[in-house]
Formats: C-alpha cells, sequence, structure tokens
C-alpha cells in the first residue's frame, strides 16, 4: 500500500506539478514569520496566526492533491496517513515524512520529517518558540484530528516531529443547496 | 543549524501551489491589517525586502563570478540576470532606462510565474501584487549602495495579463555619485 503511494505522489510531482524555487519560498516562509512576530510580540499568538494560515493552506492543498490524482476517500487512519506523507507532502514540498508511533488503538500516530524544508537558513533565538506551524491536510477525509508539533529540530532536537490525533469521524455532510 | 552549507542550492524545488498558496496567505493577513491599496502594497514589499536581502547574501556568497556590484547599470544587470535566474529561472524579459527622466529603470517580466494564479478584484483595479518583487530589488539595490524608491505595475499586454513592470527611481546622490565616476574616468 505504502508503495502504490509513494508512486503516485511521485509521479504527481515529476509531471503535474509546476515548479518554484525552494528558496524563494523558504526566505518568503521566514518573511512572514517575521512580519507575524513584529506584529504580535508575542510567540503564542504567533503560533496561532500561523496555524491558522497553514490551515487555510491545508484546505486548498486536499483540492488540490484530489484533482491532481485519482485518490479515493481514505478508508481509514492508516491509509490517510500514507496518502498525507507520500502524496501530500511529497506534491506540495518535495518531502516524504515517515509515519510512526502508531498507538495501539490506531488512533494516533506521527509523522517524522528528517528534513524540513522550512528550517533552512533558520535559527531561533533563544527564547522563541518555534511555530505550530503546518496545520495542514487536516479536512481530508472527514475526520476531526488534533495537530501538532512535539518535537522540533530548531529547538534542539533530533528530528521534527508531527503528532496526529484522530478525535472523532465526521459524518458526511451535504453542502447547503447541493443535491 | 549554522553548520549548514550553503554553497550549493540543497533542494531545488517545491511545488508552485506552495508558494502560491503562502503567498494568497501573506495577501490576506496583510489586508486585514491596512487600511488602503498603497499601505497594502508597502506592506508586501517590506516582506519583500527581507527576502530580498537573504537572497542578495545567498547570490554573493554563491556566485563566484560576480562582485558586490556598486555602479547602478552594474546593479541593474545583476538584477535583470543573476537574481532573476536564481528566483525564477529566467531572466527578466527586459531593461530599459525611461525615456523621460534619467534616474528611473524599467525591469519587465512578461509572465512573473509567483503571480500566476492571482487575480484582482475590480475594485482594487490599482493594486499591483508584483510590490512583493519590488520589495525584493529594493533590498538588493540598496545592498548595492544604489538605494531607489522601487514600485511595481501591471501592464498587461496582449495575451499577457501580468505583464509587470518594476519601476527603479534612484535616489538623487546615487545619480550625482554616478556622474563624478563617470567625469572622473
Amino acid at each position: 500500500m505504502a508503495k502504490q503511494y509513494r508512486n503516485i505522489g511521485e509521479d504527481v510531482w515529476k509531471n503535474k506539478v509546476e515548479k518554484v524555487n525552494a528558496e524563494l519560498f523558504i526566505f518568503t516562509y521566514g518573511s512572514l514569520v517575521v512580519q507575524l512576530v513584529k506584529d504580535y510580540e508575542d510567540y503564542q499568538a504567533v503560533n496561532k496566526q500561523l496555524d491558522k494560515l497553514g490551515y487555510n493552506i491545508g484546505v486548498r492543498l486536499i483540492d488540490d492533491v484530489l484533482s491532481r490524482t485519482s485518490l479515493d476517500k481514505c478508508k481509514d487512519m492508516r491509509e490517510t496517513a500514507e496518502v498525507i506523507s507520500k502524496v501530500g507532502f511529497r506534491m506540495f514540498l518535495n518531502i516524504a515524512p515517515s509515519v510512526s508511533a502508531w498507538s495501539t488503538d490506531s488512533k494516533e500516530f506521527s509523522l517524522i520529517l528528517d528534513d524540513n524544508p522550512l528550517n533552512d537558513f533558520c535559527e531561533l533565538p533563544p527564547r522563541a518558540v518555534q511555530d505550530g506551524l503546518w496545520y495542514s491536510n487536516v479536512p481530508m477525509v472527514g475526520l476531526q484530528v488534533k495537530v501538532e508539533f512535539v518535537r522540533d529540530v530548531l529547538r534542539g532536537d533530533d528530528v521534527s516531529e508531527i503528532r496526529v490525533r484522530l478525535e472523532k469521524m465526521l459524518d458526511e455532510e451535504v453542502p447547503v443547496g447541493d443535491d | 543549524m549554522l553548520e549548514q552549507n550553503v554553497v550549493k542550492q540543497r533542494r531545488d524545488k517545491v511545488s508552485l501551489n506552495a508558494f502560491a498558496l503562502l503567498f494568497s496567505e501573506i495577501i490576506q493577513y496583510s489586508q486585514n491589517r491596512v487600511l488602503g491599496i498603497q499601505d497594502l502594497e508597502s506592506k508586501l514589499g517590506e516582506v519583500g525586502y527581507r527576502v530580498g536581502m537573504r537572497v542578495f547574501e545567498l547570490a554573493m556568497w554563491r556566485e563566484k563570478t560576480v562582485h558586490r556590484e556598486t555602479r547602478v547599470l552594474n546593479t541593474l544587470v545583476f538584477i535583470n540576470t543573476v537574481v532573476w535566474r536564481m528566483l525564477f529561472d529566467k531572466q527578466a524579459d527586459s531593461l530599459e532606462r525611461s525615456t523621460e527622466s534619467d534616474d528611473e529603470y524599467m525591469i519587465t517580466d512578461n509572465e512573473p510565474s509567483i503571480l500566476k494564479f492571482i487575480s484582482v478584484p475590480k475594485e482594487m483595479s490599482s493594486f499591483s501584487p508584483g510590490a512583493f518583487i519590488s520589495g525584493v530589488v529594493e533590498a538588493i539595490v540598496e545592498c548595492c549602495q544604489c538605494p531607489a524608491r522601487v514600485t511595481s505595475h501591471v501592464v498587461p499586454a496582449d495575451g499577457m495579463p501580468l505583464r509587470t513592470v518594476i519601476l527603479l527611481k534612484f535616489n538623487k546622490d546615487v545619480m550625482e555619485r554616478e556622474q563624478r565616476l563617470e567625469a572622473g574616468r
């Protein structure tokens, strides 16, 4: 299963997406974070804002993933995890974090980012708290989940880790005015 | 982190959509915090400025064949070729001197890829999302000791709705210095 998604991700990345210089992206992201820190002067508030921005991006990203692949709806968390790491991240940032540390009830897993491009050229001042960045990909399959950064290279950890926890399944809802 | 090797580019590309979405979030975020279009453009310029500074440092570090330019024309050519190639994988489409005044130059990009998915609503028709790019340019000319006022304008042409002109108006002292240097040759 994992392999199949890896192939899909590779294919989309190679053939179907337009690309832009990674450094431009990284610098721009950095510049945005600086702007937020200047505007809010409070790292917690910055985190919150980044969460919000990431969420907005995530919502659109899902559309993008679905429109460029012929993926079906994910059946369970394991499938979701694979799609996020192998297709979503690959398409977007050209990385594929590994999925690991499943909880026994299969409701919780971690995405390990050995190499987070957003960290390039970046060093945190000692007091700063790293962002809870990329709150993305969430509503992909109608699951309500809690996503958070638990480890980060910039704070001295050896890898960056995103923890994803399933809170509840959402029922399929038909948008108002949609037959 | 500081030990990271920056001479070689570590990673090549991310998807254009990633950038477009990020950029759109930046615009939306800025829009909520400003009063008018000019404000919005200067806010975007600020974001671009910080990008420009870093791009400049990196270009200086990497490109073995260029040195830090201080003359106006050399600086412009440097932006037109090296910087544009670094950021957008191509050269800018033209570099011209304004016919009206000596201190004004224009860099034109027929199809700025990073602005591709942006459509400006009618009521904001004077807004130019290229303000981000002009911020980048402004930082670089400043790093080259040729500070200028940089603005961006959307000038659509046939089949190129997003054609963007970056207009540079160099400060008076820069032009005076140019003249002295020219005379002293």
